[in-house]
């Protein structure tokens, strides 16, 4: 028998669950590593020789030097813990958020400061072609 | 004895804390949800606690994937604020009250909640920015804090149910302190904000206020919702919402007193919402 993951038909939406949990675990210490200052100079100063201190796929490592925040969290990131990339980056979390949704910064904060997206309304993942 | 007097409720946005130590409450943006908590900053002055229960969730700052209780009840003497990344909020270190958070641990335990205890952590802006918002910009928190972290993180959270029971326990285990303490339950996150993935920026205005009403009016029968009608309809990080069951279900059974009823969007990418429930003496 199958656990129960009812979460999956959720549009444009990946639940970080047990599954995702484990696939992503180093990508998520990775990012976690950030939390210290000398850790980001250090990834700052060569991305792919930090990346290569950790025991992550090179799929994961490849989406976090596109900052391919929707490819990340398929491999098994979690928002909380990639938000600490664009920490890094200096960007605001309204940047990383729009990323998502193939919208530009300016066009998701109006849709924010007009009321959010509404319930049932249509999602684009922006690597699909239009 | 102690007693619980009261429950707040609000949304723990880290970009409000960031609006309050740079000094921009004052922008247009801003106004609007930073006048929504005057009156809860009166009503406070006014009813001031020995001790703040607080829930809250920890966002990959104080446990990464290394740890991942589902309940962790802080017994420290302090706790400082996290550096999330940013450098610390420049707020004041959170002062814990030992006897009272060992005492609840004890007793809800033995109530078959397997609660895990803490004796050294940092605080991020879940706990603290409730604080902001409530206390003020002061030189240090007006009462001791017990931390309360849940994980909301990584799924499966606790089921609604189980948040509302736990509440119950530490009702009771806080009625069996010896000490006459005024307890106040906090309960933050939310309400509905999606965070990641395509559908990011999701805000469910009418769920929300649906959500109120039915956490001040019947909050037992809310307590059966299941996760996936959070994740749906209030978004994946919506899901947070399950805490506020924690501190209703610390309330008494008898209808509350609404002190304060408060709802705003857009705190960056998240809808805010706020009550505060009295109960009766």
């Amino acid at each position: 028998m199958a656990l129960d993951k009812p979460y999956k038909g959720v549009p444009g939406t990946t639940i970080f669950d047990a599954e995702q949990a484990r696939k992503g675990y180093h990508l998520n210490q990775f990012c976690m590593s950030l939390m210290k200052a000398e850790n980001r100079e250090r990834f700052k100063a060569n991305e792919r020789a930090y990346l290569d201190e950790w025991p992550m796929s090179e799929e994961q490592k490849q989406a976090v030097l596109a900052r391919d925040l929707n490819r990340c969290i398929e491999l098994g990131g979690n928002i909380y813990f990639l938000a600490k990339i664009g920490a890094t980056d200096g960007r605001s979390f309204q940047f990383m958020a729009a990323s998502m949704t193939g919208m530009t910064q300016e066009e998701y904060a109006k849709m924010m400061l007009q009321g959010g997206r509404a319930p049932g309304s249509p999602v684009r993942d922006p690597r699909e072609k239009q | 004895m102690a007693r619980i007097t009261a429950s707040v409720y609000t949304s723990h946005v880290p970009a409000i804390g960031a609006a309050l130590d740079l000094g921009k409450s004052g922008e247009d943006y801003w106004k609007p949800l930073f006048a929504g908590y005057e009156p809860s900053k009166a009503w406070f002055k006014d009813n001031t606690p020995d001790v703040i229960f607080l829930v809250y969730n920890d966002h990959a700052t104080a446990f990464s994937l290394d740890m991942i209780p589902t309940f962790a009840i802080g017994c420290a003497a302090e706790y400082k604020p996290a550096d999330e990344g940013w450098g610390p909020r420049p707020v004041p270190v959170v002062k814990g009250h030992s006897e009272l958070a060992s005492h609840i641990a004890q007793s809800v335990i033995q109530d078959d909640f397997d609660l895990t205890i803490v004796n050294r952590m940092d605080v991020d802006h879940g706990l603290t920015v409730p604080l902001s918002l409530i206390c003020g910009q002061v030189a240090q928190w007006p009462c001791p804090v017990i931390p309360f972290a849940v994980n909301v993180v990584q799924y499966p959270v606790p089921s609604g149910r189980r948040c509302f029971n736990l509440g119950r326990a530490i009702r009771k285990a806080v009625s069996l302190y010896d000490e006459p303490l005024k307890v106040q339950i906090w309960g933050t996150g939310g309400m509905s904000h999606q965070l990641q993935g395509p559908r990011a920026g999701l805000i469910n205005r009418e769920w929300d206020k649906r959500f109120l009403d039915r956490l001040i009016a019947e909050p037992d029968k809310l307590a059966d919702v299941p996760h996936l009608e959070y994740v749906q309809e209030a978004g994946s990080e919506g899901i947070e919402l399950v805490m506020w069951l924690i501190a209703r279900g610390a309330m008494s059974d008898q209808p509350p007193r609404v002190a304060r009823r408060f709802y705003h969007v857009p705190a960056s990418n998240t809808a805010v919402g706020h009550l505060i429930l009295e109960n009766s003496q």
